[in-house]
């Protein structure tokens, strides 16, 4: 029988994301175990059996254990997992917030994460975004479900001088937004020797 | 191009945003003692404002929540956003409705 083997749509992206400068790099995040949580309303009672106060203010994430809780809606957030497995991770949530009322989904093959870092990101990213990235308010802590070129994307601030960014893109996007960041560092890219 | 302003998320491009037609249009209260021609008046029939119209949009790209908003339809102006559990604003600031569409 043959294998299946599990690959990373960006495994044919590495050589050249490996050629990017330490002004703009792009690191692909190893798979990370992701959970959509579904609950309203939220207080004290799901911090407790969740272990992390689920943010309230919109367009904001927080550190979570070994992971991170984004803001998707009112009723609506992301927890992430990099220890635990995705079923694990699942299973966790449902048991923390099914008796309030909530939900919880595995959505770990949903999305990949690409790490911009460098100067150069945010001279990158609004190329394509219309948001505003200024670290006045785009610092750490802080989210965005928007536009970056043609793919939608979940932007997380990782640093307060807005030279460090997660992007989360949907998998079957992701191709695409690779393309579409590199042809956006090019002017950053040194060119080859001949 | 606009910005239209999403209660949640903000200020974002238009083309995040989706419409979704004449807001305020209550389900009916006993849908099944109404006539085949109440019914298509509920499923089909909106108002054609001209001028300040209260109706429904959706963030698409961004929280994908509903929530209404008044735009003048004349100007395309955004006026006002609210959320779907916010009062409508008070029925004299909007255009007249033509027909109620309620049963
Ligand atoms: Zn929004």
């Amino acid at each position: 029988m043959a294998e299946l083997l599990r690959t990373h749509p960006l495994e044919g992206w590495t050589t050249r994301f490996e050629r990017l400068p330490d002004t703009v790099r792009i690191t692909v995040e190893p798979y990370v175990a992701m959970v959509d949580v579904r609950l309203a309303p939220v207080g004290a009672e799901a911090s407790a059996a969740l272990g992390v106060d689920l943010p309230t203010t919109p367009g904001t994430w927080v550190p979570a254990g070994a992971g991170r809780a984004v803001w998707l809606g009112p009723d609506e957030w992301l927890l992430t997992s990099t220890t635990e497995a995705p079923e694990e991770l699942e299973a966790r949530v449902r048991a923390a917030v099914a008796g309030l009322g909530g939900s919880a989904t595995d959505v770990s093959a949903q999305r990949i994460g690409l790490r911009l870092t460098g100067a150069r990101v945010r001279d990158v990213l609004v190329k394509g975004c219309s948001i505003d990235l200024h670290p006045r308010v785009f610092g750490r802590g802080s989210s965005a479900q928007t536009l970056l070129g043609q793919a939608g994307v979940v932007l997380l601030a990782l640093s307060d001088a807005g030279d460090d960014v997660l992007v989360l893109v949907r998998s079957s996007f992701a191709g695409y937004l690779a393309d579409w960041l590199l042809d956006a560092a090019l002017e950053f890219t040194p060119t080859p020797d001949r | 191009m606009q910005l239209i302003a999403c209660p949640w998320c903000g200020p974002r491009e238009e083309v995040e945003f989706h419409y979704g037609g004449q807001a305020h249009v209550p389900y009916p209260d006993s849908p099944a003692e109404l006539s085949d021609e109440e019914w298509a008046l509920y499923v089909f029939f909106r108002d054609n404002t001209k001028g300040r119209f209260a109706e429904r949009w959706n963030h698409t790209t961004g929280c994908r929540r509903w929530f209404n908003a008044i735009r003048d339809t004349t100007t395309y102006r955004f006026e006002s956003v609210y959320r779907l559990d916010d009062p409508k604003p008070p029925v004299t600031e909007l255009a007249r409705s033509r027909r109620s569409t309620a049963p």
